[in-house]
């Protein structure tokens, strides 16, 4: 191993997915030199998403070849904090990314804003409830900026996403279409809505008669085919049913490969380096100014890239990660209840239940795209929460991505044995005429949930792993219990000959055998004040304020959508203040505490 | 149409082929084995040898003939991974995760035997895939995932010399000699955990063996399994086609084609 350092840059971007791509463009517009670094390796489209090669099943969702190798690095997990943390030794539960696009190449596309609830939902929530509605434990907070201060950059985001979606009201004029508890936009959606698939015009039908409001789920797939503002090209969705896990052949999924490194090749003043490991960001002697990072490169040499601005977009967990082992921010600690980097780890409160056709219907589930139809009367606070006594709500849909043959196979029936001729026969018959409904629910942020350095297991690389204390808490169950119990009325518009309620159930802890989502929340969160958040609502480290820090982890609590929406309206937000505000001043915050 | 296998398994005792003589006493025995296989393993020892003159059952009868010579190539259905011993039993054991019935063909028709086998042989059969290094926590709850030392490869290592001992003891005979009734019943207490292989539950090993019958049948036949697109044609997955713009919204018509594979195979 030798340790190199290189001439200074301008800017150094950890991480190439969606966050990644947005600042280095944004900040590659602004003249400055950027250097991208992607611990792994270069991933293409044409490759990774070639026909029909990638079309398999088991290379793409069963063996993970576009996933991060917990080999590599993982984390440890446990749902107390009066337990040992053990390390996620297989994927399942979450899939993080690896390679240039990061999960961006490996995502399904399901493509949403946050609602202006959701950006004050502390504030909300007491004007409405009075603060004793907030249980004991529970941190409860604003995100620091309101829906009306994103909203260009929502609409921004989902033009060079290439998204498709039917807009309730665009400048307060309603369409007639969408849904009615969508805040209003400044544009239409970039393209008209996907078809719905069998399941969910199913699904549609029985909402309305069940008396709720069916909309078209935005999918970041192009109904059309379409152009960018950065002159990338979409083709149009054909539903084959390969979004999640896997690459688009046909270009229709946005992914950053696809939508933005196209143009962010044409600057001159872009590097793009792969299999390059971030070790840490460095910190000058007063440990309030980052002077670069060090990174480890494919042949295990230390190599230092000076430079002037350090964004962290490695990912959710990585970039808290990160900021743990290079000591920006002050490590939180839920016994004190001080310091922020860690606080605040959320997930998504997702759970599925499947509903059984009469056996006349075929239910095609291979076909799919990150469309659907969705109801959110039981999302946000879109119902009246005063009897309840909870916090948060999920949307419910169909949101069928394209069920393949083995895990439909995987998938058990209660009652029914899990191998031999019973079970062949109830999987075939379960494949061919049933579909999912999920509950994708918001998960609340608890003083005992968080993120910090593992003591025992150590990554490939030598550095203590990132430890995950996580369980699902009474306030969300409650949630997911009262949404799931709507579904009944649902269910019985459908005509449905069984279902099988999927929902949480008290003592049973989070698991990490099973996938739910990759929407990690949570762990450097944005805000107003450096008490409870690691970072202003620019996403800047309140203590390091040439550090920006980029993803998911800037969410204070998980809310029912998908976050990916967010992340990059929240990236391109950031972009603008550095842009407009943080180049153009002396370096120092954003904010003043 | 469903394909049914040339040479299906016996699915009822009644069409099983000869047992050895001690096969109906030792079906009570199973059941009273239960739970006490693990001291008695560990007297038995685990030679993986053992058991290699088993007679196979079933399918083209390769697998269980003497390790081919270097001069001989090996036959396209014998393991390259596992010894023939181990094969047989794994062929009988997929058989009845997977059997062929009305539904359509079984595991070994689908060539799932050998998917298993080929997989042993990849970076995820050799562990690399999952994060490997110690300390290992076996006893964590069972909710925070997988926490033993053993590879995929480890995993099936362990767990068909460990059933092969288990026979020995409790059945004086092999697996795939018995009736599939019995084996079964021996596939139900491994996969309510009824005992462990040296350090391996062997529910564990149940469930990869379950996992991987599954992936085998179901996944593109370049993988070695899902012959013919059997598996697709029975479950209904037009495989590889990857198109569906004119069919999204038929919702009266269910989609009509056939499977297709990566390679441009059809059913
Ligand atoms: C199967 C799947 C389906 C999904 N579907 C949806 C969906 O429908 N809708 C939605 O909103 N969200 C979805 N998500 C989540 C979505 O993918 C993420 O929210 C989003 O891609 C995150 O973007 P990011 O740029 O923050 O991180 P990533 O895309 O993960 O990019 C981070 C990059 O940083 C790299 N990196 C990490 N650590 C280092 C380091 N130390 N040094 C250098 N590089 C590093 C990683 O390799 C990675 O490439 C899905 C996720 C998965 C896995
Ligand atoms: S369903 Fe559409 S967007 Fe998704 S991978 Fe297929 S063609 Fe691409």
């Amino acid at each position: 191993m030798t340790e190199k350092t290189l001439s200074p840059v301008d800017v150094v971007v950890v991480g190439s997915g969606w966050a990644g791509s947005i600042m280095a463009k944004e900040l590659c517009e602004a003249g400055l030199s950027v250097v991208m670094l992607e611990r792994r390796g270069r991933r293409s489209t044409a490759r990774d998403g070639a026909y029909p090669s990638s079309l398999d099943e088991l290379e793409g969702a069963v063996r993970y070849k576009l996933f991060q190798n917990p080999a590599d690095t993982t984390v440890t997990v446990r749902n107390r904090m009066d337990q040992e943390a053990v390390p996620y030794r297989r994927l399942a539960a979450f899939l993080p990314g690896a390679g240039v696009g990061g999960a961006g190449l490996h995502w399904t596309g399901v493509h949403f804003r946050a609602t202006p609830q959701d950006l004050r939902l502390r504030s909300h929530i007491v004007e409405r409830y009075g603060r004793a509605f907030i249980p004991e434990g529970m941190n409860l907070q604003d995100y620091g900026v309101t829906y009306e201060e994103l909203e260009p950059f929502f609409d921004r985001a989902e033009k060079v996403f290439g998204t498709s979606g039917e807009a309730y009201t665009v400048g307060g004029k309603a369409t007639g279409k969408g849904n009615i508890f969508a805040p209003d936009r400044s544009d239409d959606f970039p393209l008209p809505p996907l078809r719905d698939v069998y399941t969910a015009h199913l699904f549609r039908q029985a909402a309305a008669e069940a008396g709720y409001h069916p909309y078209a789920m935005p999918a970041a797939n192009a109904s059309q085919p379409y152009t960018n503002p950065y002159g990338a090209q979409m083709g149009p969705c054909n539903f084959c049913g390969y979004c999640s896990d896997y690459a688009c052949y046909m270009y229709a999924k946005a992914s950053p490969n696809v939508n933005i490194m196209p143009a962010l090749r044409r600057h001159e003043n872009f590097t793009l380096r792969s299999n390059a490991h971030v070790l840490k960001v460095l910190l000058d002697s007063t440990g309030r100014k980052a002077t670069g990072v060090v990174y480890q490169d494919a042949e295990g040499n230390h190599i230092t890239q000076p430079a002037g601005l350090v964004i962290l977009a490695a990912f959710q967990f990585h970039n808290v990660h990160l900021m743990l082992l290079s000591g920006i921010g002050k490590a939180y600690d839920p016994v004190s209840n001080t310091g922020t980097v860690g606080r605040n780890f959320t997930y998504q409160n997702i759970t599925n239940s499947t509903v059984w056709m009469p056996p006349t219907r075929s239910t095609d589930q291979f076909i799919g795209s990150a469309g659907g139809v969705a109801i959110d009367d039981f999302n946000c606070d879109n119902f009246d929460h005063g009897p309840h006594g909870f916090i948060g709500g999920s949307p419910l849909w169909v949101n069928q991505a394209g069920v393949k043959p083995i895990a439909g196979a995987k998938a058990t029936t209660p009652g029914v044995p899990r191998w031999g001729s019973a079970w062949k026969k109830a999987a075939i018959d379960t494949y061919r005429h049933s579909f999912t409904i999920n509950a994708q629910g918001s998960n609340m942020a608890y003083r005992d949930v968080y993120l910090d350095l593992d003591p025992t297991w150590r990554t490939s690389y030598g550095q203590p792993m990132l430890r995950m204390t996580f369980d699902w808490k009474d306030n969300d169950i409650r949630m997911n219990r009262y949404v799931i119990g709507h579904l009944e009325g649902i269910v019985k518009a459908l005509g449905a000959r069984d279902v099988q309620y999927g929902m949480r159930e008290e003592g049973k802890p989070f698991d990490v055998r099973a996938y739910q989502t990759t929407h990690l929340c949570g762990g450097a969160v944005m805000g107003e004040d450096p008490k409870t958040s690691a970072l202003n609502r620019y996403l800047q480290s309140w203590d390091v304020p040439n550090v920006f820090v980029v993803g998911a982890n800037a969410f204070p609590q998980g809310m029912g959508y998908n976050p990916t929406g967010l992340v990059a309206a929240l990236a391109y937000w950031s972009a603008y203040h550095i842009r407009t505000q943080w180049l153009k001043g002396n370096g120092g915050p954003l904010v003043t505490p | 149409m469903p394909d049914i296998p040339h040479r299906p398994l016996p699915t009822s005792p009644e069409a099983a082929p000869p047992q050895p003589s001690a096969a109906s006493p030792t079906r009570r025995h199973v059941v009273q084995g239960l739970g006490t296989g693990t001291a008695a393993l560990a007297l038995a020892g685990l030679a993986p040898s053992a058991g290699a003159q088993a007679v196979p059952q079933g399918g083209t009868g390769r697998a269980g003939s003497a390790t081919p010579s270097a001069h001989t190539p090996p036959a396209p259905d014998a393991p390259r991974f596992f010894s023939p011993a181990d094969f047989a039993l794994l062929r009988a054991a997929c058989e009845r995760i997977f059997p062929a019935d009305t539904q359509g063909p079984g595991a070994i028709a689908l060539g799932v035997p050998n998917f298993i086998d080929a997989q042993m042989d990849t970076p995820w059969g050799r562990g690399e895939l999952w994060y490997m290094q110690g300390p290992y926590r076996p006893d964590a709850p069972a909710n925070l995932g997988y926490q033993l030392p053993y590879s995929p490869q480890q995993i099936y290592r362990k767990g068909l010399a460990g059933v092969q001992a288990w026979m020995r003891q409790t059945h004086q005979a092999a697996f795939e000699t018995l009736p599939p009734e019995e084996q079964d019943r021996i596939l139900e207490a491994l996969e309510h955990n009824a005992t462990q292989f040296d350090g391996l539950p062997a529910a564990v090993f149940f469930e990869q063996l379950r996992t991987d019958t599954i992936e085998g049948a179901f996944s593109d036949p370049l993988h070695g399994g899902n012959r013919h697109l059997a598996g697709w044609t029975m479950m209904g997955f037009p495989g590889a086609r990857g198109d569906y713009m004119d069919w999204v919204d038929q919702y009266d018509t269910p989609y009509p084609y056939g499977p297709v594979s990566i390679s441009g195979e059809t059913a």
